[in-house]
């Protein structure tokens, strides 16, 4: 049977099993969207912004395994979208992203909302593809899917013109694709699995460096029970959180720009580093000519080739999909494996770190924005799923959440986007309905995609969003008052909304929470009596908290700043 | 170090700007670049002339092959290999400076292949560094004009790239 380009759009995402897309309805896509009203199986979630639209198919992803869709119009709908994909690519999410373009007899004359979406969007994808065929439709969205979700994932661009989805075509969608030009490796070699299990077995001083790939290979089952089976230290990047238990003893916490006191040093004296999806980036490594200043070996697992000794050199290298090499390593473990009596000592030295206690912080008579995490960590009893934008707020979650799962940390790590979380809050609810939802934040970062309040009324999303307002950007300040001689430069915001109100006026309900005695009730409140409502919790935060310890930038992991009473 | 970087590549529309784009965005150098169909048209065949340590150059070949439409990468100048370029000078002919042209031309195994009144074209072909020596043995005053295809080259012997 002969359909249109547009019903084939949506019977491939049926095909797909795509539960929801997020989007925004323009000239370009009104034929998909018609063909989208005609049937009930794909829903569709309506933002106020597209750049929402890609942020949320974003979060749904990050909290599911399942690859987020996004559905825009030309032009502006996709320039829009840039920051969401650029968003998601940075963190190696699985996404496709269906564009509208204008008709295929219009490319290059200027057309009206017409835009060169495969150039804009092409440095900030994985791939992207302009359909010019209807016969190639359905194949090009198969090939989508695919290759977001295999390999090192990542957004896919497929740009429609809007002829195409008119055109009528018979729909035949193929169950498997191959393509001569990708194949990603997914097996590791198994002797460098086998150097790998000698270098552990000679550790004195070994850390396991984790970082997003756990999360998105799901290896966390894989990773704890080798972790356990070692017995060694593990340290997660910002991206890396859940993937193994916060709460677990050899946790010694997040490394990095912000890391622990305990983990940064370990990271830097090991004479073993166990890297497992991971990227030795700049906020987690710092100066790398200090770190390379330690002798050691480096054992590096990730998916991607390119991962491996970009910034730091590398000895064995491991390609392959996480999980799979993990459990290659236990197996191989199995037979005889001693870990080196040392190790008990490089325990005494990380207990010793640990006894700094470097997340420890002064209380005041304001309201402290740690306070404010430990007691949601608290309320929540550990179970909710945090997203977060980017700054202050962020690390705080990051530092004082304490993250036993993984896919409940939802944040921007590697592009570091502000506005994201409020829309990854509706993400994580399409995806996890039941889901409890705090979407830690900031006065800053909220008011950049505050218009999803709109789009949370009328979904019913239930989001507590935790405001740590300090009438500042707190991370731009920080600096500033660090390394600038504190001339606040643009930091501070002399006009805020009366948020309580702007929630009121959305609909939901709002809340102004000033003094550090009605933290807790405020949060049992939000969580209990309002559990159903989005709440907006306006915390009126200490505006000199500060986040430590601190690596600045250009520095070496060992030339942390801490608190000053530590 | 000088590399000389072959790729196979799915010969559709936007795969040179997927290339070009990533040399750009990481900061890696084009000296030249080369590109046409292969025997099988729905592949191409791109050279890139490029510079950097050996970091530089692993990260190189691991980045083009992370990208989604390319087949095939391969260092050339890691064995043994043999590489040419064309170029095409338009050079000022006239008086005793024809002569002196046509000479140039026989001793660099150069070809003439458009002669007017005043200029001849000459086709030469070599490795990059004939085609250097050629222009810097003209007077610089006669050059008209030069244009050159940069680097192309193949494995010696059994060292073959094919799908």
């Amino acid at each position: 049977m002969m359909i249109s380009g547009a019903e084939i759009v949506i019977r491939c995402l049926q095909e797909e099993k795509v539960d929801c897309v997020f989007g925004y309805p323009g000239g370009s896509v009104l034929h998909i969207y018609d063909a989208l009203f005609k049937q009930d199986q794909v829903k569709h979630i309506l933002v106020r912004h597209e750049q929402a639209a890609v942020h949320a198919a974003d979060a749904y992803s990050r909290s599911s395994q399942r690859v987020g869709v996004a559905l825009v119009t030309s032009g502006p709908g996709v320039t829009n979208t840039v920051t969401g994909i650029a968003t998601a690519y940075m963190d190696s999410i699985p996404m496709v992203v269906l564009t509208g373009q204008v008709p295929s007899f219009y490319i290059g004359q200027d057309a009206f909302q017409e835009c060169d979406t495969v150039g804009i969007t092409r440095p900030c994808v994985k791939h992207n593809f302009l359909v010019k065929d209807v016969k190639d439709l359905a194949v090009t969205i198969k090939k989508a899917f695919h290759i977001a979700s295999t390999g090192r994932p990542g957004p896919v661009v497929v740009d429609i013109p809007k002829d195409i989805t008119a055109q009528m075509c018979e729909f035949d969608y193929p169950k498997t694709i191959q393509m001569r030009s990708y194949n990603p490796v997914v097996k590791g070699h198994l002797g460098q699995i086998k150097k790998a299990v000698q270098i552990l077995q000679e550790a004195k001083r070994p850390v396991i460096y984790t970082g997003g790939g756990v999360i998105l290979s799901d290896a966390a089952e894989q990773l704890t029970k080798l972790a356990h089976k070692l017995n060694f230290p593990v340290t997660n990047t910002l991206m890396g959180l859940g993937g193994y238990p916060a709460t677990d003893k050899q946790f010694i916490g997040m490394l990095g720009m912000h890391g622990t006191f305990e983990a940064n040093n370990a990271m830097h004296y090991a004479d073993v580093i166990l890297a497992i999806g991971a990227r030795f980036d700049d906020r987690v490594i710092g100066n790398p000519e200090h770190f390379g200043e330690e002798k050691r070996r480096v054992i590096h697992i990730d998916i991607d080739p390119s991962s491996i000794s970009k910034r730091v050199k590398v000895d064995v290298p491991i390609v392959g999909n996480v999980p799979d090499v993990i459990e290659e390593i236990v197996k191989l473990m199995d037979g005889g494996f001693k870990t080196d009596p040392e190790v008990a000592n490089w325990w005494k030295q990380i207990d010793e770190w640990r006894g700094r206690d470097s997340l420890r912080y002064k209380q005041s008579e304001h309201i402290m924005p740690q306070f404010v995490m430990e007691k949601l960590y608290e309320v929540t009893g550990g179970n909710a799923f945090i997203t977060s934008d980017v700054g202050q707020h962020q690390m705080f979650a990051a530092q004082y959440y304490k993250f036993d799962k993984p896919r409940r940390w939802i944040n921007s790590g590697g592009l570091g986007t502000m506005g994201v979380g409020l829309p990854y809050g509706m993400g994580v609810l399409m995806a996890n309905p039941d889901a409890q939802v705090a979407c830690v934040t900031g006065e800053g970062s909220i008011q950049m995609c505050i218009q999803e309040l709109s789009t949370c009324k009328q979904y019913g999303f239930p989001i507590k969003i935790i405001n740590l307002n300090n009438g500042m950007l707190g991370m731009v300040r920080q600096w500033q008052e660090m390394f600038y001689s504190k001339r606040y430069s643009q930091s501070y915001v002399t006009s805020l909304p009366d948020f309580v109100k702007l929630a009121e006026a959305y609909g939901h309900v709002g809340m102004k929470i000033e003094k550090p005695e009605d933290v807790e009730p405020a949060l049992r409140k939000a969580f209990t009596e309002h559990k159903d409502d989005l709440v907006f919790m306006d915390f009126i935060i200490d505006p000199g908290a500060n986040v430590f310890p601190m690596v600045a930038a250009g520095k070496g992991l060992t030339e942390m700043i801490l608190a000053e009473d530590i | 170090m000088r590399h000389i970087i072959s790729i196979l590549i799915e010969n559709e529309s936007g795969a040179l700007s997927r290339v070009a784009g990533l040399f750009s965005a990481r900061g890696y150098n084009i000296e030249s670049l080369t590109v046409a169909p292969t025997e099988d048209p729905s592949l191409s065949r791109m050279t890139i002339l490029t510079s950097g340590s050996d970091e530089v150059l692993e990260q190189i070949t691991k980045q083009l092959n992370k990208l989604v439409d390319v087949v095939k990468v391969v260092d050339l100048s890691e064995a043994a290999h043999v590489e040419r370029e064309l170029m095409l000078i338009k050079v000022r002919a006239t008086g005793k400076d024809r002569e002196e042209m046509k000479r140039m031309a026989d001793i660099f195994r150069g070809r003439i292949i458009d002669v007017t009144e005043s200029t001849y074209v000459i086709e030469l072909t070599g490795a990059s560094s004939k085609l250097d020596s050629f222009i810097a043995a003209l007077d610089a005053g006669l050059i008209l004009e030069t244009v050159r295809t940069g680097v192309c080259g193949i494995g010696r012997g059994d060292r073959i790239l094919k799908v």
